[in-house]
């Protein structure tokens, strides 16, 4: 599985149709503790760039974005009782929502670790 | 054409602190620390937290003939305040009212031996310091100290700690002020701030703040406290922050600010009127206001923020009221926030909705303050 990164700090981990979504490990330490995670309803179509969860730190909402297009199928509901897991493990536990993706073309639009990491 | 931002006498501090900067009122200002909001919150409540807020503005205001009466009865002219009947070394809440009976600024005036030494908002000082000069040009001389710093220690232990400076920091009571110096500077002490706890506000010379303020960090209480955590503090304190929850069309009445006006100001008192916007006031202390300023507290952990629109019943058609500030109070354990409502939805306990990414939350009318308060009286 290949791991992706968008412009916007959230990370997509790929595996056949399904995409695993999170924040990477500097936003979460950008964005402090976090007080609440939700995510869009199970079987919400969303386009790239769409809010597909949002996290909240004491001080302020952040929006999550979809890195690719596709259908909301799951929030981790971890996260409603301990939203610091992204804090915690922002790339592994932490993870926020998986989606459904319809476009696989999009792949080629995100970035590589190594691309992010020379943001 | 780029904005230049100003630093306080503490910007080189802050830095080397480690501290997040962020524009604030036209100054570069810490918003955290490494440590974090959620900690810096729980230490201001647990121990002593130290709080540049040296963008605030000082101002002296001083009678051009006569003692400093003379300041007290021309400066209430402006507020609806008795600052007549304040006694030498007190200090008060106050508002600049407009003409519509709205607050210009909320402010802390506390009398000295020879004037009055006042503290405004940051975005409001220079008009503030215009506003008054010009309106009591005859009587009184507004003298801007913008050029000083101001620090502020709260918390439980930050009477421990000031009386290791001050010798007479423990026998202060709330909304004391004082002079006294540090290291042969003039510095000004008063046991008042906002964050809800006992602490300490110290107005002092630029070049001395910063090795003051190294001299209070070093103590093992004490740590840095950014404006993020002196945001969740205040809200948990049920203090108003000026622009969100009080502003130039809220009046004090509305803002459920009318324990600031005291008897003597108010229809029927020794001294009625005589402010901006005094009939409209006057009224309304008498009548009430259709509406007023309320605690919130969100069913469940989402917080409702600033702007959120607050709805009689689940199916969000009748509008009651908004949100003016909000966010998760560390302390408290929960979302908490302030906003306006209709009168008649004002009583605590009643259960309003809030329209929220396209949902309905429940959200109950609290009382204020949610954390209560820690002050020495």
């Amino acid at each position: 599985m290949t791991t992706y990164y968008t412009e916007t700090h959230e990370w997509v981990r790929v595996n056949g149709d399904t995409a695993i979504v999170g924040i990477t490990a500097h936003a979460a330490e950008e964005l402090g503790e976090l007080v609440f995670a939700e995510g869009k309803d199970n079987g919400t179509e969303v386009s790239v760039g769409d809010a597909v969860a949002v996290v909240e730190s004491v001080k302020a909402a952040s929006d999550i974005y979809a890195p690719l297009s596709g259908v909301v199928t799951e929030f981790n509901t971890q996260l409603s009782d301990d939203p610091t897991l992204i804090n915690k493990e922002p790339e592994g536990e932490g993870w926020i929502v998986k989606l459904r993706i319809s476009n696989k073309d999009e792949l080629s639009r995100l970035l590589s670790a190594d691309q992010y990491a020379a943001l | 054409m780029s904005v230049s931002l100003l630093r306080t006498p503490l910007y080189d501090l802050h830095v080397s602190l480690g501290a997040k900067m962020v524009p604030f009122a036209g100054y570069e200002m810490p918003v955290q620390y490494p440590t974090g909001v959620m900690e810096e919150h729980k230490h201001t409540r647990q121990k002593a937290g130290l709080f540049d807020v040296s963008h605030m503005g000082q101002l002296r205001l001083k009678a051009k003939k006569g003692g400093v009466e003379n300041a007290l009865a021309a400066f209430e002219r402006l507020v609806p305040m008795d600052f007549v009947g304040l006694a030498e070394g007190r200090q008060r809440y106050a508002l600049l009212t407009n003409e519509q009976g709205g607050i210009r600024d909320d402010l802390m005036v506390a009398r000295q031996k020879d004037d009055l030494f006042i503290v405004v908002n940051a975005a409001c000082k220079d008009a503030d310091a215009s506003y008054i000069a010009a309106s009591l040009a005859d009587e009184c001389e507004a003298i801007r100290q913008f050029d000083r710093a101001l620090l502020a220690l709260q918390g439980p232990e930050a009477v421990n700690v000031m009386n290791q400076f001050f010798p007479d920091a423990s026998s202060m009571r709330f909304m004391d002020c004082i002079e006294t110096t540090y290291k042969g500077h003039k510095v000004t002490l008063s046991r008042s701030g906002y964050t809800g706890e006992d602490g300490y506000e110290i107005g002092l010379p630029a070049e001395i703040a910063e090795g003051f303020a190294k001299a209070l960090l070093a103590h093992p209480d004490v740590k840095p406290i950014g404006l993020g955590a002196r945001d969740s503090l205040r809200l948990e304190a049920g203090l108003c922050l000026y622009g969100n929850d009080i502003d130039t069309i809220t009046t004090p009445v509305e803002a459920a600010l009318s324990w600031a006006i005291q008897k003597a100001r108010r229809p029927g008192g020794a001294r009625e009127g005589g402010y901006p916007g005094a009939e409209k006031i006057g009224q309304q202390l008498q009548n009430g206001t259709e509406r007023l300023r309320v605690g919130l507290q969100p069913e469940g952990r989402a917080p409702v923020r600033a702007g959120v629109e607050l709805f009689a019943d689940e199916t969000a058609r009748q509008q009651v009221g908004i949100v003016t500030s909000g966010g998760f109070g560390p302390t408290y354990g929960a979302p908490v926030a302030m906003g306006y409502v209709k009168t008649s939805f004002a009583k605590p306990e009643t259960k309003l909705f809030a329209s929220l990414r396209g949902k309905t939350v429940p959200v109950m009318v609290k009382s204020l303050p949610f954390v209560p308060a820690g002050f020495k009286r």
